[in-house]
């Protein structure tokens, strides 16, 4: 496989990295303070077309590929992981599925209003009973006449009460268990649909993650996405793509931290010497770098056979729980090289610890990617 | 082209309103050295607009001979006008050597002239020489941002033409009583030179003092931590009689207005005294103020490269120091001021 | 209108660091980037296009590695791209330099040249005007303003203590400060068109109407007579206090020395 980028993914890297340094990351502290959707990112990203990146310029996106959208969500995490969730979370899960299993009429209709951010996207399978095991579900729709009515509720929902459309999940045949389930795209203006409390979260405290409450919420009969009775393998599907995003979030942050803390290390002096002369501190960050650049590369990995190949389940799986496990692992140890400062708000070590935990476990834990990968390696 | 028939030294002279900039004195100093050195005059070039009560001041300063063009074309300052007189004067009188004020204005006239003439120019120079072998000009620039120093000739073509970097170079001591001979130049500044009109003149409305013309300056850097910390400087400042300085990093964060910028990118100041505080000393900004006759730093960082230029470097923090330098300093006038 | 901007790719020389055992400059790992004054000149000219309508060519003159800039100022929004580029241009100084670029603008029509004022790694501030004389037409320098009515343009022009507001008719040469707007990032989507979907038009030595003694090295009256590395004047005393106060005394002593105070 070839790991060097072209040109255009090169420079398309530069142009991330300037926006994430110059726009992004002087809010970050302040987003993650205040507890406050990135709005000034969802503006910017609109103006410079940055929220439609993989998909096809005829829906209005911008024609890039995979990877080079992985690219941005992990340079934009690296100075902000909230604002890095709310791109992917719109990208890979709000505009994804639309745009592989929508109907010529509801492309037409939601892509280019999505990849132009003129929309915001979300997506909706979590409920209080149907977390990791999603045939739980309890939301309901019942088709009447030319409509089908939605009751239930969802919990966890990125981007809940910004999105302008949801894509949910819910039961239209309770007899079939998975087979049962269908997805709907839900716009929020839809009567019956209310967004409900917000979460207070240990970490990504500017992505809204909220309640969605259905209550006889009318969604009418063409905004059925696929099937009815597929909505399973739609979600499944689109995980398996959202996982690359959280992947390429969970390297960002590493990286972020790496950034952050070889800068300390070589600022900070103790026992007359600066952090990076002691061998600890080399040998930690040794080994740190190291698995960042692996966990890099199983991501960039993982992108393009999402270009490349029809399935790529265990590419995907792969990479989010390396990716995942190794920011959570980083953190940790930065933060500790960070000593005492590195847990206080002054320094954003603690905030991108913080913000890595959730990467092991949103769109599938690290427990779901096992599973995953050992069904490939066992089969 | 016979290089024997290019001879002496000119310097072009601006003015702005009849008052003569700085930058031009220092020039006319410049260019007595070298047309010492290659034994040849100074000649002033003065173009304007009823500017003939400013032959003394030109004269004064080193001015051995001037050449006058009086236009009201010539005021205010635009492009085309000025270069065609100086293009004239050049064909006609053949300088060795002309030397521009590398200013808004000079940095906008001297590559004009210097296509149309033909001939090579040299940017912002900091230093001049003349080759004691071929009597040619040693022109010598900072390149890269002001990481690396060039040396530049222009062998083959005349006249050599330089801008010089206000601050740079000492004026001359004053010729007292000297009144140098006045040439006009007759030259007619047709419609054709007229392509640029200025509708409006708008000042900048400042009531501080250049810091180009402060005898003391006291400099701030990132290490100054927030905009507001500027007042520390200012107080102090006050009290010695000076004024504030900065280094890039605070003019680019927004902290302070670029006019108070030293260095590579800002201003060249040399100052009797210059206090560094919380300034690293990019190589940039060494550039600007080396040549000050005494220079303190403050700086926590001991590897801070401004301490390679200071006289006196202070390890410790500026943002404690320079109040408690201001507070002795008061207290040491306050002595003083009683004996 | 036809607006024509001219680039140059630069070392980033912020970045640029000296050896400290050799004095020399390390160029290695330095990242190239488009010169900010003419990038600021770029986004004058985009603003122009978007406000008014224009057709935004950029020119830059280079080694064939400079296509990077001309891609990237086309993912900005520039219409048309060439690459002014042969080893007979090497060498150049500013007057061969601004003699090559001026016979590629015979090439190519324009109402507005837009330059920056100067370039980073040289800050001579010299081929905009040079350009302009050697075309014959006005130039405006040190531009922070720019707004075209008609085949008029207005410039708000800077000097040390003053703005002059200048009109000029069309066509004229105009430099760019670096601080006259904030530039626009590129799109994702723009950058993969410039690579994929556009092209940087090359004029070659062949292309244009100039004499070899104009151009190149040849064409060069200035000449580098050496290059050295910046000589610091040697440091002082260095102390380290124990306190603000001591260090505050320390200052005020040496101050009385030298009759200050």
């Amino acid at each position: 496989m070839d790991f060097i980028l072209s040109k255009e993914q090169e420079m398309a890297r530069t142009l991330f990295r300037e926006v994430a340094e110059n726009e992004i990351k002087p809010l970050a502290a302040e987003i993650d303070e205040e507890e406050r959707f990135p709005e000034e990112a969802l503006k910017l990203f609109r103006k410079y077309k940055f929220m439609g990146i993989p998909y096809s310029k005829e829906y209005g996106g911008a024609g890039c590929d995979t990877l080079t959208y992985e690219m941005c969500v992990e340079e934009i995490s690296k100075a902000c992981a909230a604002t890095g969730t709310m791109l992917s979370a719109h990208t890979s899960l709000g505009t994804w599925p639309i745009v592989n299993y929508g109907t010529a009429e509801q492309k037409a209709k939601y892509l280019p209003k999505l990849c132009s951010g003129e929309y915001l996207g979300a997506f909706a399978l979590t409920e209080p009973g149907a977390g990791t095991d999603a045939s739980g579900q309890q939301t309901k729709a019942v088709l009447e006449g030319d409509h089908y009515v939605l009751n239930g509720s969802k919990i966890f929902i990125t981007n809940a009460g910004y999105a302008d459309t949801y894509v949910v999940f819910a039961m239209t045949d309770k007899s079939k268990g998975n087979h049962g389930i269908s997805a709907f795209i839900v716009e929020k203006s839809f009567p019956g649909f209310s967004v409900g409390k917000k979460e207070k979260k240990m970490g990504i405290h500017g992505s809204a993650t909220c309640e969605l409450i259905f209550e006889n919420c009318i969604v009418p009969k063409e905004n059925l996405l696929g099937k009815e009775g597929k909505g399973f393998n739609i979600a499944m599907a689109t995980l398996d793509n959202g996982r690359i995003g959280i992947a390429a979030q969970a390297l960002g942050i590493a990286e972020g931290a790496l950034d952050e803390t070889i800068k300390y290390v070589k600022e900070r002096k103790q026992f007359g010497r600066p952090l990076a002369k002691f061998q600890n501190t080399q040998f930690q960050l040794a080994d740190m770098v190291t698995s960042t650049k692996a966990a890099q590369l199983l991501l960039y990995r993982a992108a393009m056979a999402e270009d490349t190949k029809k399935r790529y389940s265990e590419e995907a799986a792969m990479a989010k729980l390396f990716c995942a496990s190794n920011a959570m692992d980083v953190t940790t140890r930065c933060l500790q090289l960070f000593g005492g400062y590195g847990y206080t708000r002054e320094y954003p070590i603690e905030r991108m610890m913080r913000d890595a935990k959730i990467t092991e476990i949103y769109e599938g834990t690290s427990e779901v990617q096992r599973m995953v990968i050992s069904k490939y390696a066992l089969k | 082209m016979s290089f024997e028939d290019y001879k002496g030294v000119y310097v072009f002279v601006q003015q702005v309103e009849s008052k003569i900039d700085n930058v031009s004195f220092e020039l006319l100093g410049k260019a007595k050295e070298l047309a010492n050195n290659m034994g040849t005059e100074v000649t002033a070039v003065l173009l304007g607009s009823k500017v003939s009560g400013l032959y003394d001041e030109l004269s004064k300063w080193g001015a051995d001979k001037i050449l006058v063009v009086d236009d009201p074309a010539l005021e205010p300052y635009t492009t085309e006008p000025y270069a065609y007189c100086m293009d004239s004067i050049i064909r006609k009188y053949k300088p060795a050597v002309v030397l521009y004020g590398a200013t808004a204005i000079g940095r906008d006239l001297a590559p004009r002239v210097a296509a149309r003439v033909g001939t090579g120019l040299t940017a912002d120079c900091t230093k001049l020489e003349v080759d004691a072998e071929t009597k040619d000009l040693r022109m010598t620039r900072p390149a890269f941002g002001g990481n690396i120093m060039a040396t530049i000739l222009c062998p083959e073509h005349r006249p050599q033409m330089a801008t010089v970097r206000p601050g740079v170079m000492e004026k001359a001591k004053p010729q007292a009583g000297f009144k140098a001979p006045v040439e006009v130049v007759d030259l007619k500044i047709g419609a054709e030179h007229k392509n640029v009109d200025v509708v409006k003149i708008i000042k900048k409305v400042s009531n501080k003092i250049d810091i180009q013309d402060a005898k003391i300056l006291v400099a701030g850097g990132r290490g100054m931590g927030k905009p507001e910390n500027f007042k520390m400087l200012r107080e102090l400042a006050d009290v010695l009689g000076g004024e504030v300085a900065s280094s890039r990093a605070c003019v680019d964060a927004g902290w302070v207005e670029k006019d108070i910028q030293v260095g590579q990118t800002g201003k060249t100041v040399r100052p009797s005294l210059y206090i560094a505080c919380g300034i690293s000393g990019a190589i940039q900004h060494l550039a600007g103020m080396e040549e000050s006759d005494l220079i303190i730093a403050i700086n926590k960082d001991q590897y801070a490269p401004i301490f390679e230029v200071a006289d006196y470097g202070i390890i410790g923090d500026a943002l404690t120091i320079v109040p408690e330098l201001t507070a002795k300093l008061k207290e040491a006038i306050a002595e003083k001021e009683a004996v | 209108m036809n607006i024509v901007v001219c680039v140059k790719q630069v070392p980033n020389t912020n970045e640029v660091k000296l050896d400290p055992k050799t004095g020399t400059l390390i160029r290695e790992g330095v990242p190239s980037i488009m010169n900010p004054d003419d990038k600021a000149g770029l986004e004058a000219a985009l603003e122009l296009k978007d406000n008014l309508g224009a057709r935004v060519t950029v020119v830059s003159m280079g080694p064939p590695q400079a296509d990077t800039v001309l891609r990237e100022a086309m993912a900005m929004g520039a219409d048309e791209a060439y690459l002014v580029t042969d080893r007979a241009f090497g060498g150049a100084d500013t007057l061969a330099t601004s003699t090559t670029i001026a016979a590629a603008l015979k090439k190519i029509p324009y109402d507005l040249i837009i330059t920056g004022r100067q370039a980073i790694d040289g800050d001579t501030a010299q081929v905009g005007p040079e350009i302009a004389e050697h075309l014959g037409i006005p130039n405006v320098s040190y531009a922070e303003d720019i707004q075209v009515e008609g085949d008029t343009v207005t410039v708000k022009r800077q000097y040390e203590d003053r703005y002059h507001i200048v009109k000029a008719k069309m066509p004229c040469l105009i430099t760019a400060l670096g601080a006259m707007n904030k530039p626009r990032y590129m799109t994702p989507g723009g950058i993969f068109d410039a690579y994929r979907e556009r092209e940087v038009k090359t004029l070659t030595r062949k292309d244009l109407d100039v004499q070899d003694t104009e151009i190149g090295l040849k064409g060069s009256p200035t000449r580098v007579a050496k290059s050295f590395p910046k000589q610091l004047k040697g440091s002082g005393t260095v102390v380290t206090p124990s306190d603000a106060e001591s260090a505050a005394e320390y200052i005020v002593d040496r101050l009385k020395e030298k009759f200050i105070i």
